[in-house]
């Protein structure tokens, strides 16, 4: 149910000597237009080294505090690029494992559809429609679905999971990934994808990052961020004028130390480590996102579409409960149904040993050294059970076994009937039991709800999540086991329609809708859905429907999916309180160092009490530097996310990234400050 | 501060409070085109526009053309209003025989009552005659003020329509404001400000004997139906140059309680109305908790520091008890004095019945930061509400994000494109007021005008700006404003703090208004809650902060150190 997360550590030693070098890759003018903030601190901190040059050679000004004044610059933005270099990084990381996988690959390309004759060529010239012939510990040339044949897969080189699969022609476990190994038995692919693009491709380039394309919020955080930037920019140009009226000559350096601790770096810095290490997260969860923006989608959904079978319940009917007709000890039923099942080897059969065993302490050997003979369930009769002897124990469907037992629904005992109808009133399936024609009483088979499920459900709910359980099952059934569950809402007898009608239903009203789902008629809902996680076992017309594929083939995945990209979301609003929170320490650090010379008595705003205005300023560029350097591991993490309701969320980021950002860089400034006066570094 | 002084404005903001709910009520129905009790009166003549303008009432406008109806009728207000002010001296009702207005300051003029700012770079008892007052600046005085509420109206629709185009029809919007909500209002309060005392004629002046047997000569008008609108319609624009400290402009404390009462009560009820519009009136009270909340406090402020004195005529034997008093009216005492202050600056009315240049630094700080906060307490009729909106905008979008959820207000999902006009809308004031500041305190024709030197002399081209920008229109006294370089660059100013701010507004009401409208969930951040109030204070105030901190250390707050080191200017 849930999943480990594949972690890489963040400071690995070679990922990080590979971030150092792409940090400074990464300051060419034409990558970094992109980051508004952080290419407007490059241009200034450009700016501010030709005035330190200048300094230099004319032997004027104070080339000491411009040069480092510059330098902290270039760190404020090198810092930047670093925390996007090694967000990359640790995703390229686990690229070029993938990489290993498809280097090499030849393929037996069938030379017609009847017969197994084949050339072998590189994988690379495979072309769509192109059949394959693949055998035992050959690798899967490509993507493609299964035309004839059975065999176990080995996929663990995409899904981390060493356990073999089968894949097989038809039904929902048809499609094969190139880079996977076969195990057994021999398989004819028809190649549906073109070398490039096929899934290990794909998830190769977005690992990568090369894909990576901003996603809405981020866009509109970057408006919100330029624009702040510009009302800066206005705010700094202007005070040079007012200084002037007020008798004060400020440098350029000063004006552009003062602009760039004002602009947001902070969150320009850290924007698009935010995003590539969320991204990096959700492929940590053996979760496989076409776009960032699907991610983001995740964070606003509704409505969770949930498939009953094998994530809701187990997937298997078991045995909870003997009920006796009257007259009989319900031992003596117990007893007749552990014998009747022990050689059932259906999940039904032994549920019922399990049951027996454990609630009535009955053993399992008791037929051992018998003369037995065992009746398999047949279609037609619809019972199975075991002669001992003479003595014919038998199990089976209700009308059957009342059969069996020379009844019919009127003259069965009333016990009979209530417990009958009272197992289908919650939804489970009754199974008669009779000893040598004698009616015994009722098996309670049941779905089982997973044990943990409700409360994943309760967490989804306080996140503002619906979910809906879809099952083919009736209605009454559905709603029993939606009780049980703890669903918000269930829709019972479902057909790829309706799933398809539901999805268009809500999204109408205004609302973003989850679903996961494996099979080809799944695909259409998938697809509709703005989110659809396929599963990494389902076919290939599902896997292309969706917009994420799971590895793990987990449908409850979903849920942290979800958390991801709330997360990711949180990181970026709470970085951005943080840094908004920040300017009001700068300022007091910075407007009395400007204009003390004019007017002492404003010394009064150095409520910090820093040293000199030199290195009030000085402390402040460099406090704005560090800021970002502080900050990564949080920004790669991810702010956690707890389902408590948005208003507890967000009272606890306001206080830590609110006050937090508005406390942090007084204490900071000013241990800057003593540092930079204690080394007389002005 | 005195328990008077306090319970004085407590009982004033009591009784706006009171008068929100049915008059927020009554604009709503109004704005929904439905019945009132005044329809019989109002309706046929309502009727009567449209088939003379030839306007379909039905029809719907939208963003785009709802926004050129805006731009059209403002510039045909200032045609008019320009060549009313030029031509004065052959136009009727002139009796004390005023010449035509100079270009500039016919241009700045214009600009200003279009605008709703009111800013007057001239003396009205000296320049305007009785024609120009009523034909030409009282009716902008109405239609200014309706052209923001139809805005206000429009912008509120957005929230409550969903995947549709049009966001209501300019003209009927504009034209029910003016109707049925400010001329009823401003006939009630006119006859009320008749009864406390206030003049209401077309005599041009009288001359009196005084005392001495000197002859002297008391200018006289309409001006109490020019003060009613003057508060209604958070215009501010006084009939005499020293606006609402003028003796027949606010005769007594009544007058004074009456005119902060008109100042504050349709902005506020505006704020109701939108609620009731979108289906939400949680959501309205907790705008005008935030806007009350922040004004309070200004208030305080104000009162605090006027009362404090200054240590400097202390020291000169002056009772420190009396507070500051330095051009203070003894009839309004610093308790009306403060609540006006800062009344007529949270709110872009720009009426003053003080010289703000006296209060004392501090208490002149805040009257320049309430506007530069956005004039949002509770701001202008309609611009205050819109002007809220967008900062509600914006807080909601650190918010949502700090959730985890795309961020949506009142049901809206607030994306790229909103926040792009929202920046936008956020540019123009310190653009227009930072800018023209500092190019003024360089310039030797910005210095020209100045009365006092030092950071005095800073504040006095800051606040004039400031007003003007945020189209408020007080004045900070002291600055020779009547000059081409003045009139002109303020004239810009306004303009840019109206229409750069107006188009950006409507554009999101634009994009809003096509959006699929968001049921809310567990997840959704509530707006309408204590937190969202506080999270919008903290927005304004820093945002405002950062924006102004350098300008403001540089004038007032400097000043006020001087003042504790015992220099003043």
């Amino acid at each position: 149910m849930s999943s480990k997360a594949k972690s890489i550590s963040m400071f690995d030693g070679a990922i990080l000597l590979q971030a150092l070098k792409g940090s400074f890759t990464k300051l060419n003018p034409s990558k970094l237009v992109h980051n508004p903030v952080i290419f407007t601190t490059e241009v200034v901190a450009a700016m501010v080294t030709l005035l330190w040059l200048r300094d230099m050679i004319s032997g004027s000004g104070t080339p000491l505090f411009s040069g480092q004044i510059a330098a902290w610059l270039w760190f404020t933005v090198i810092f930047a690029t670093f925390s996007e270099a090694i967000a990359e990084g640790r995703g390229k990381a686990q690229a070029d494992s993938l990489k290993r996988t498809k280097s090499d690959l030849v393929a037996k390309r069938l030379k017609s559809a009847n017969g197994k004759d084949y050339d072998v060529v590189p994988a690379t010239s495979l072309k769509v429609g192109d059949l394959v012939y693949i055998e035992v510990n050959d690798l899967v040339p490509g993507d493609g679905e299964i035309i004839e044949g059975v065999a176990s897969v080995n996929e663990s080189a995409i899904t981390g999971e060493s356990a073999p699969v089968i894949r097989e022609s038809g039904g929902d476990r048809s499609a094969v990934t190139g880079g996977t190994q076969l195990l057994s038995d021999w398989l004819i692919v028809r190649i549906t994808t073109k070398p490039g693009e096929t899934f290990v491709d794909r998830m190769i380039a977005l690992i990568e990052g090369a894909e990576r394309q901003k996603t809405p919020n981020e866009i509109a955080l970057s408006i919100l961020l330029s624009g702040l930037t510009l009302v800066f920019l206005i705010a700094v140009v202007t005070v040079s004028g007012l200084a002037a009226y007020s008798g004060t000559i400020m440098t350029v350096t000063v004006l552009a130390a003062l602009f760039v601790t004002l602009i947001p770096t902070t969150i320009g810095g850290l924007l698009s480590a935010i995003g590539i290490a969320g991204m990096d997260r959700l492929i940590g969860f053996n979760v496989i996102a076409t776009s960032g923006r699907a991610v983001e989608a995740a964070g606003d959904v509704d409505t969770l579409l949930l498939d009953k079978t094998g994530t809701i319940t187990f997937g298997n009917r078991m045995a909870t409960e003997f009920i006796p007709v009257d007259g009989i000890a319900e031992e003596e039923l117990a007893s007749a149904a552990l014998q009747a099942s022990l050689s059932d080897e259906t999940a039904e059969g032994r549920s019922i040993v399990a049951l027996a065993q454990a609630d009535y302490g009955l053993s399992n050997t008791v037929l051992d050294g018998k003369e037995v003979a065992f009746i398999p369930f047949a279609a037609q009769t619809r019972i199975s059970g075991v002669d001992i002897g003479h003595d014919q124990i038998r199990k089976g469907a209700i009308d059957a076994i009342l059969n069996v037992a020379g009844l019919t629904k009127d003259t069965a005992p009333q016990s009979f009937q209530k417990a009958v109808d009272s197992i289908a009133r919650v939804g489970g399936t009754p199974l008669g039991v009779t000893h040598n024609g004698k009616l015994l009483g009722v098996i309670h088979l049941k779905d089982v709800v997973k044990p943990d499920i409700k409360e994943r459900f309760a967490a989804l709910r306080a996140m503002g999540i619906k979910t809906v359980m879809v099952t083919g099952d009736n209605p009454v059934t559905a709603a029993a086991i939606a009780s049980e569950a703890g669903v918000d809402d269930f829709m019972a007898e479902a057909t790829p329609e309706q799933k398809l009608a539901y999805i268009r239903k809500e999204q109408q009203g205004g609302r973003l809708i989850a679903m996961c789902g494996d099979g080809t008629n799944d695909a259409p809902a998938l697809a509709q859905a703005d989110v659809g996680v396929a599963m990494q076992s389902g076919t290939q017309a599902a896997r292309e429907a969706g917009n994420m594929v799971d590895l793990d083939s987990s449908p409850t995945k979903l849920i942290e999916i979800v958390e991801i990209g709330k997360q990711i979301l949180m990181t970026r609003g709470s970085l951005t309180t943080f840094s908004i929170a920040n300017d009001v320490a700068k300022y007091f650090a910075i407007i009395p160092a400007l204009f003390v010379v004019s007017y002492p008595q404003l010394g009064a705003l150095n409520i910090m009490g820093l040293n000199s205005p030199q290195s009030a300023i000085l402390s402040a560029v460099i406090f704005n530097a560090l800021i970002i350097i502080a900050l990564i591991p949080l920004a790669l993490k991810g702010v956690s996310y707890k389902p408590v309701g948005a208003s507890a969320l967000l009272r606890r980021n306001l206080l830590v990234y609110g006050l937090g950002g508005l406390l942090v860089p007084f204490a900071g400034i000013k241990a800057i400050d003593m540092i930079v006066a204690a080394l007389n570094l002005v | 501060m005195t328990l008077v002084g306090w319970l004085q404005i407590s009982l004033t903001l009591l009784a706006v409070l009171l008068a929100i709910k049915p008059l927020g009520l009554y604009m709503s129905h109004v704005f929904a085109g439905e019945r009132t009790f005044l329809s019989p009166v109002f309706n046929p003549v309502e009727r009567a526009f449209y088939a003379v303008a030839g306007i379909n009432q039905n029809r719907e406008q939208s963003w785009i053309a709802y926004t050129f109806g805006v731009l059209l009728f403002s510039i045909a207000g200032f045609l008019v209003l320009y060549g009313i002010l030029r031509l004065q001296d052959i136009l009727p009702l002139n009796p004390q025989g005023f010449p035509g207005v100079a270009p500039d300051l016919a241009f700045n003029t214009a600009v200003s009552f279009i605008t709703n700012t009111n800013w007057q770079s001239y003396g009205g008892e000296t320049t305007m005659s009785h024609f120009s007052q009523m034909a030409g600046l009282t009716v902008q005085n109405f239609l200014s003020a309706a052209t923001g509420m139809a805005i206000a109206v429009a912008l509120s629709r957005a929230f409550v329509r969903s995947n549709m185009t049009t966001l209501g029809n300019f003209w009927v919007d504009m034209t029910r404001a003016t109707l049925y909500v400010l001329l009823p209002l401003a006939v009630i309060v006119a006859l009320l400000f008749i009864a406390l005392g206030m003049p209401q004629t077309l005599d041009g002046s009288f001359t009196a004997t005084t005392l001495e047997g000197a002859k002297q000569i008391i200018s006289t008008g309409p001006v109490a139906s020019q003060e009613a609108i003057k508060q209604l319609g958070t215009n501010g624009g006084g009939f005499f140059n020293v606006n609402a400290a003028h003796p027949f402009e606010n005769p007594n404390a009544f007058s004074n309680y009456l005119g902060v009462f008109s100042m504050l009560v349709v902005s506020s009820a505006m704020v109701y109305a939108f609620g009731q519009i979108t289906g939400n009136r949680r959501q309205a009270w907790a705008l005008l908790s935030a806007m009350a909340i922040l004004l309070i406090i200004g208030i305080g402020a104000v009162y605090w520091a006027e009362t404090s004195g200054n240590p400097i005529l202390t020291q000169l034997g002056v009772d420190p008890l009396q507070g500051n008093m330095e051009g203070k009216e003894i009839r309004f005492g610093p308790a009306g004095t403060a609540l006006y202050a800062a009344v007529t600056t949270g709110l872009s009315n720009g009426g003053v019945n003080a010289m703000h240049a006296s209060l004392t630094p501090l208490g002149g700080l805040v009257p320049m930061f309430l506007i530069q906060l956005g004039e949002v307490l509770p701001g202008g009729v309609g611009s205050g509400l819109y002007g809220m909106v967008i900062f509600a905008i914006l807080a909601v979008f650190v918010a949502g994000l700090m959730v985890g959820r795309t961020p949506e207000f009142l049901g809206k999902k607030i994306e790229s494109r909103e926040m792009k006009f929202a920046m936008l809308a956020v540019l123009v004031l310190p653009l227009a007021i930072l800018g023209f500041t500092a190019i003024s305190a360089i310039l030797p024709v910005g210095l020209a005008g100045l009365l006092n030197k030092g950071p005095h002399g800073l504040s006095e081209i800051l606040y004039a700006y400031t007003s003007a920008a945020g189209n408020n229109g007080s004045a900070f006294a002291g600055l020779t404003a009547n000059s081409i370089w003045y009139n002109t660059t303020l004239g810009i100013a306004m303009l840019l703090g109206r229409f750069a701010y107006i188009v950006p507004v409507l554009a999101i009401a634009g994009s809003l208004v096509g959006k699929q409208k968001v049921p809310a969930s567990a997840g959704t951040f509530p707006t309408d809650g204590p937190l969202f109030v506080g999270l919008l204070i903290g927005i304004i105030i820093i945002l405002g902060g950062l924006q102004y901190f350098p300008a403001l250390a540089l004038g007032p707050i400097v000043e006020h150190f001087l003042m504790l080191s015992g220099q003043t200017f």
